[in-house]
């Protein structure tokens, strides 16, 4: 089943100078023929199949090759067959004098004048230099693909490119159509129109510059121009009769890929009588194989050799639509795209494409033997050009991966959204719209969409800093806490949604398993890699296992995941936001408790949180008559009334992609000397009780916080009036999740060592009373465990629960005063 | 009447004389296949016209003629990739060079040879590609359909019963070796490919439609998968792009599938055959009159259910609240008007749950009882899946039409581990009742498709899975005389004239509109802050959605538009019974398990 590659020597057919020819501007007489052919096929001498329209300008067309000697080619270069662009077929001898050529063959241009190819309006002689002089003067001074890199971008593009080929000796130039149309939008059109023709016309030129600048040098075959970036990028869905063979673009997800499948472009005969050979060209997917050996006139004595035949790689690609461009309720549509030559492999299942191509219709045949066809068509895309969409990804960091377009209009309309001053009450109140209230929440969640700024400090040596925010909501059950998560995993595009019941250690990270088709094990990414650049919410959060929340603790700083499973040793981006909601253990928030006490999270994971919120019922009239006609009206208030008072959920969703994607603000001057002062007060807060009160994360916290909220009003600095908010909604969030219950102080210790510095204080001091106690008691070696508590009880003045009493027991057993055993407690020294 | 049976009978005929008049005005695109829809539509309207019409669900497809008009009941289970096809084309008589421009009208033989046998056989009627080719191109997306009612729809008809008795032997036989891919295992009935030709955006999946299109059953529609050898398929680049999978599900035989060239569809607010099918404004008569029925047959229908669920009344008001609820609208993420309930306290004896089961089915126009053993949770699909190799989507018990009873049987459930499957079988179920929604598995990614089931969950004790509200069963027979009460309840003959009053009750009462005055919104609210007020911890947020819903379906259940004051209490009365019920089971459990 290997492929030979196609024909080495093949050679190009053109004449030294193609304009002098006296009725067509072709290069090649056999073209021209072609050309004629194709004329006279609508006066009906043709089969029925015969809709599809081939190039006439079929340079190395077989029949140039077997009729004589090969004309010399661009300095002896290989042309190479480009079976993307049709397929090659013979054509039939027409007398070239025929009458009735001239007149029409030129429909409205000056006969013998302006010669254009049939049925286009291209001009070969005049779409040549008009890319030529594209190549040679096309400068792009802000240009900012990945691609041009390296390259001065004062000088023109495409001849640096050139010169890189004569370095390299990779004979593909890719055009980016953008630049075609920005300098030719008359070349644009044609390009976009006629790709069949207007492509090779491309090649030619290119070869001849190329070659005329760098004459020494020598490639695998001739330059082949590979256009891209065909502006007229189309939703698949959108796709109809009016691009059938015009130049597109579309974007999707590649589902699967054939084997390579050869194709059969020139079958080689043997005479097994006489030996003499004989190639023929496949003809529309058909060898006629000669019934007569022209040698020795034997008849039926030829036959196939394999091996001498000449075949090209082709495969059979299937595209699907991205997920986001399907409507709702809709199954995505697929299309087949076919791979040529070096194309073939480019891609592999599961890669998100932008695939520039021309667009095909075949009328599909009743029976293969028959020249019938159906009335349906089977549509195809001839891949040109495969661009990976998400490939970025791996080597960039700061470039996010989705390259949503947006409309002059939207930015329009957004930019206005964006200065009106109460920009960011707007958007947190169409957040979730039927939750009621909790504002604070909403807002924080918000700048959770937008995120930070992400700064990379990888030289010198910190690695990278975490830009994403981190909010964890707990509260009573029922106070819809689910349905804000819900909410936000349909807004974002790249959310995910778990419940921490249901989801496991692997299931959140990545697992290894044998693939049923090839058996081969592949890496299967979990939850938190699949939301990388998104968010993943998880639903109960307290109900996960401890197993599980271990791995959270990797990806909610160092945004990377690390897997050694059966061979795979790997760490992952998870570049992800984290948005849980926790129930308190005792299914009601007791007040009288600490957080940690009520959700029994380890403070090792709760400090990664920049933000902890409340969700409790306010337990207040007012509130209560306003929830209950939120709630009222929700039901019964219709659709338009509703979409009056919000803003619709894609500009939402439009306004944070855009934000994400353009906006990186910076602080300036006098916001980070607000920072600076936020977070010297609040450790001064604390110093005055002799604890501390803030650590360098919180720091971290506000300044995400700070860049988030000049990220909503699109601003490229961060101002005070952003450090403000950004303060206020961290103090809220403290207030609420950090407060010790015992003292009414907000204390930050509850979240960075799990206990609040009074409970520690009390530890101590039961601790001492104790050992007095037992000191008190005199030379006693051992004493009974119960009966030190009931006395220590009787003793004390504040109540001693069991739990403290035990704590107390192993703070003196660690300073090696005493042991435990059983129910007896034992002195030692 | 005789004009239309003649059109259904041949209505390529007319098809085609839209097009000729149009093309004789030397404006082949003028719009005349618009036209002649609108014709369509127009002569269809009539009430007894769409009986004239034969229903490919009922009649069995040998008796149809092929290209004749047909109509077909159906849910969307598949759309498969849109297809050119040529729309009209020219053919040149050699000797004149005369054009003669023929339509492949819509649903027109699709071989342009059959058309033209007066050529010569030297020149193959040709299709000209003229350089404008394009207007005569249309695009035209593929819709796999399948019936969805032949077992779920158990209504007194004779003739649907029949129909699945004598369906044709070739489609019994044959249909082994051949996926039909029905949603639910076990279901017999038609499927079709349908084509659609204009507007296929506004079709969704799982979307409930009559559609009415001209049959065709040539067998060279089918012809393809079998002849053609491994050879000729390398050779011909237009035939190789599909895998053999694929064009088996494509392109199955005719005879078993056939194909519906769609001139329109009308979607199917309901399938209760009862119920007349036009919009319900335009039969006020019929409204009103049933409307004032409504009450009684409420109290006839609550007896019946009370009786069926051991004497519990409350059970029996919340099941018939349960079965007419419906989301009515979506607030971003969250389905409004959904009531999942779980009766808890199902008697284990008797096959009890199969006998309720058997009773709503008897109820409802669809209805579908997953039973969730163990097994059954770890080896069924439930949630339909891509397969790219076919090229089609897998269907899954959970693609279910709008307003499926669903019955979830957790009586059966038995101790063991639940495997990945059954995990995410669990989960989907889950997704489900809380946001009524299915994630069906595109293997790349996921798709979200929203959907309108009624789930009642039957189990033991509360169950594992979610329910907007749960009501424990307190039979009122003791589980020795348990056997001879069940087989005591009469369950109704098929067509009996009270079922059918049921039936029709159930259907209207969930497609009234519903409304709530300023007034009662106002006392709604006060009486919200009077509860809160008194002891907050009686009403959470959640429990005054859900006692607003309760209201609402009340109020429809006795056949009120809108909330009244009396709805209210009593919708406040029903739920304190119910919470008191609830709260002194959990003592109870609590009590016998320290």
């Amino acid at each position: 089943m290997s492929s030979p590659t196609s024909t080495p020597g093949r050679k190009r057919a053109r004449t030294d100078n193609p304009s002098t020819r006296k009725h067509l501007c072709f290069c090649d007489t056999l073209n021209v023929t072609e050309a004629f052919y194709k004329y006279d096929s609508v006066l009906s001498t043709v089969l029925p199949s015969e809709v599809d329209m081939s190039s006439p300008l079929m340079y190395g067309t077989p029949s140039s090759r077997v009729e004589g000697t090969p004309r010399s080619g661009v300095r002896g270069t290989p042309a190479r067959q480009r079976p993307d662009l049709g397929s090659v077929r013979k054509a039939p001898q027409v007398d070239l004098h025929s009458d009735l050529v001239n007149g029409k063959a030129n429909d409205g241009q000056n006969a013998g004048q302006r010669l254009v190819i049939w049925g286009t309006d291209v001009n070969v002689g005049t779409c040549k230099e008009k890319f030529q002089r594209f190549l040679q003067r096309f400068i792009d001074p802000n240009s900012t693909e990945d691609e041009n890199a390296g390259l001065d971008l004062n000088e023109p593009l495409y001849m640096q490119k050139l010169e890189e080929i004569s370095v390299v000796g990779d004979p593909v130039l890719n055009v980016n159509c953008g630049h075609v149309q920005s300098f030719d939008a008359e070349l644009y059109r044609q390009l976009i129109c006629y790709p069949q023709e207007v492509i090779p016309t491309f090649d030619m030129a290119v070869n001849e510059l190329f070659f005329e600048r760098f004459p020494d040098s020598i490639l695998e075959h001739q330059i082949q121009v590979r256009p891209y970036n065909a502006l007229k990028t189309r939703n698949m869905r959108s796709l109809n009769p009016e691009d059938i063979d015009q130049l597109i673009t579309i974007s999707g997800m590649v589902i699967r890929t054939s084997q390579l499948i050869p194709e059969m472009q020139e079958a080689f005969f043997q005479c097994q009588v006489c030996a003499y050979n004989t190639r023929v060209e496949v003809d529309r997917g058909r060898i006629a194989e000669p019934a007569v050996c022209r040698n020795c006139n034997t008849t039926h004595s030829l036959a196939l050799i394999h091996n001498r035949s000449v075949f090209s790689d082709k495969q059979m690609i299937k595209v699907q639509e991205s997920p986001e461009d399907m409507p709702a309720g809709q199954t995505p549509h697929t299309t087949v795209v076919y791979a040529h030559n070096d194309l073939v492999d480019k891609v592999q299942p599961g890669d998100r494409v932008n695939i520039t191509g021309i667009y095909r219709a075949v009328p599909m045949r009743v029976n293969p033997r028959q020249s019938n066809v159906k009335s349906v068509y089977k549509t195809h895309i001839d891949a040109i050009h495969f661009r990976k969409t998400d490939e970025k990804r791996l080597h960039r960091l700061d470039e996010e991966a989705e390259q949503k377009l947006f409309t002059e209009d939207r930015v329009q309309t957004l930019k206005e959204l964006a200065a009106k001053p109460d920009v960011y009450e707007r958007l947190s109140s169409a957040l979730a719209p039927s939750i009621y209230e909790h504002e604070d929440i909403k807002k924080g969640i918000l700048l959770q969409l937008f995120g930070g700024t992400r700064k990379d400090f990888s030289q010198t040596g910190r690695g990278n800093f975490r830009a994403e925010i981190n909010i964890l909501l707990c509260g009573d059950p029922g106070t819809s806490k689910s349905q804000l998560l819900q909410y936000v995993f349909n807004l974002v595009p790249r959310g995910q949604y778990t419940s921490g019941k249901g989801s496991s250690a692997v299931g959140l990270t990545a697992y290894v398993m044998k693939d049923p088709e090839t058996r081969q094990l592949v890496l299967q990414t979990g939850a938190l890699v699949l939301s990388d650049n998104g968010i993943c919410c998880i639903d109960e959060f307290d109900k996960m296992s401890d197993n599980t929340r271990s791995v959270l603790h990797e990806v909610m700083e160092q945004q990377t995941l690390s897997i050694a499973k059966a061979g795979i040793i790997c760490q992952l981006n998870a570049r992800t936001s984290i948005l849980a909601a926790a129930n308190p253990v005792e299914s009601q928030w007791n007040p009288k408790k600490t957080t940690i006490e009520n959700i029994q999270l380890p403070h090792t994971l709760l400090s990664r949180f920049d933000l902890i919120f409340l969700m409790l019922d306010p337990q207040d009239e007012a509130y209560d008559r306003r929830l209950a006609h939120h709630l009222v009206s929700l039901y019964y208030q219709s659709e338009e009334q509703l979409e009056e008072e919000f803003l619709d959920m894609t500009v939402l969703k439009d306004y944070i992609a855009y934000a994400r994607t353009y906006i990186n603000p910076r602080l300036n001057e006098e916001a980070s000397q607000a920072l600076i002062e936020a977070y010297v007060d609040m450790r001064k807060i604390g110093s005055g009780r002799g604890m501390v009160s803030a650590y360098p994360r919180q720091l971290e916290s506000l300044i995400r916080l700070a860049e988030a909220h000049a990220k909503v009003r699109f601003s490229d600095k961060v101002e005070t009036i952003d450090v403000e908010e950004a303060k206020r909604l961290h103090r809220e969030a403290l207030k609420q999740s950090a407060t010790d219950p015992r003292t009414g102080f907000v204390d930050i210790s509850i979240l960075t060592t799990g206990m609040s510095a009074t409970a520690r204080k009390r530890k101590e001091e039961v601790a001492q009373a104790l050992k007095k106690l037992i000191q008190a008691k005199g030379k006693t070696p051992a004493m009974k465990y119960q009966q030190l508590f009931d006395d220590l009880r009787g003793q004390s003045e504040t109540a001693i629960t069991k739990e403290l009493f035990e704590e107390a027991l192993r703070a003196l057993a660690d300073e090696d005063y005493l042991t435990v055993t059983g129910k007896t407690v034992r002195l030692l020294a | 009447y005789f004009y239309l049976l003649t059109l259904a009978y041949n209505p390529l005929h007319c098809l085609s004389s839209f097009y000729i008049s149009a093309s004789s005005q030397n404006n082949p695109e003028s719009g005349w296949e618009a036209k002649a829809v609108l014709f369509f539509k127009e002569q269809l309207k009539d009430k007894e016209a769409h009986t004239s019409v034969p229903s490919l669900n009922d009649v069995p497809l040998h008796y149809l003629k092929p290209n004749s008009l047909v109509r077909f009941r159906c849910l969307i289970q598949d759309m498969f990739d849109p297809e050119f096809y040529m729309g009209a084309y020219e053919t040149v008589d050699p000797s004149t060079k005369a054009r003669v421009s023929t339509s492949l009208s819509t649903p027109a033989p699709r071989f342009a040879y059959q058309t033209q046998p007066s050529l010569s056989s030297l020149y193959h009627p040709r299709v000209v590609p003229s350089t404008s080719y394009v207007p005569s191109r249309q695009k035209r997306s593929y819709e796999e359909d399948d019936d969805m009612d032949t077992h779920t729809e158990p209504h007194g008809n004779g003739d649907c019963k029949r129909q699945e008795t004598e369906a044709p032997s070739s489609q019994t036989t044959s249909a082994s070796h051949l996926d039909l891919n029905f949603p639910l295992p076990g279901e017999k009935g038609p499927s079709c490919l349908v084509k659609v030709y204009e507007d296929w955006d506004s079709f969704k999946l799982n979307d409930t439609l009559e559609v009415y299109g001209i049959l065709s059953v040539s067998p060279a529609l089918s012809a393809l998968a079998e002849e053609k050898d491994a050879s000729s398929s390398l050779l011909d680049p237009a035939e190789c792009m599909e895998t053999a999978e694929e064009q088996r599900v494509h392109s199955p035989p005719a005879s078993l599938v056939p194909r519906l060239h769609m001139i329109y569809a009308k979607p199917l607010p309901h399938c209760n055959p009862l119920l007349p099918s036009a919009a319900l404004e335009d039969n006020s008569a019929f409204l009103s009159s049933t409307l004032s029925e409504m009450a009684s047959v409420r109290t006839e229908l609550l007896a019946y259910l009370t009786h069926v669920l051991l004497g519990d009344a409350l059970a029996a008001e919340y099941l018939i609240l349960h079965l007419i609820s419906s989301v009515y609208a979506r607030r971003d993420v969250l389905p409004l008007g959904k009531f999942t309930l779980n009766v808890s306290g199902c008697p284990t004896v008797a096959s009890y749950t199969e006998r309720l089961y058997q009773i709503i089915q008897q109820l409802v126009p669809c209805s579908y009882r997953l039973s969730m053993s163990l097994q059954n949770m770890n080896q069924l699909r439930l949630v339909p899946k891509k397969d790219y190799v076919a090229n089609r989507l897998v269907s899954g018990a959970l693609q279910l039409a709008r307003n499926t009873s669903l019955f979830l049987d957790e009586t059966q459930l038995e101790q063991g581990q639940l495997d990945t499957t059954g995990v995410r079988n669990i989960t989907a179920l889950g997704n489900l009742i809380s946001w009524q929604k299915v994630d069906y598995d595109f293997n790349y990614h996921q798709m979200e498709f929203p959907c309108n089931i009624n789930v009642l969950i039957a189990s033991e004790g509360r169950s594992l899975l979610p329910s907007d509200c749960q009501v424990h069963l307190q039979p009122q027979v003791a589980p020795p005389q348990m056997e001879e009460y069940l087989s005591a309840i009469h369950m109704h003959p098929q067509a009996s004239s009270q079922l059918n009053k049921f039936r029709l009750y159930l259907s209207l009462a969930r497609t009234l509109d519903y409304s709530i005055s300023d007034e009662v919104t106002k006392a709604v609210e006060d009486d919200f802050v009077d509860m809160r007020k008194d002891d907050p911890q009686s009403i959470s947020a959640e429990d005054f959605h859900r006692l607003l819903v309760v209201a609402r379906l009340l109020s429809l259940s006795l056949g009120q538009t809108s909330l009244s004051r009396d709805s209210w209490m009593r919708a406040k009365h029903i739920e304190t019974l119910r919470r008191s019920r609830t709260e002194q089971q959990q003592q109870c459990v609590n009590g016998n398990e320290p």
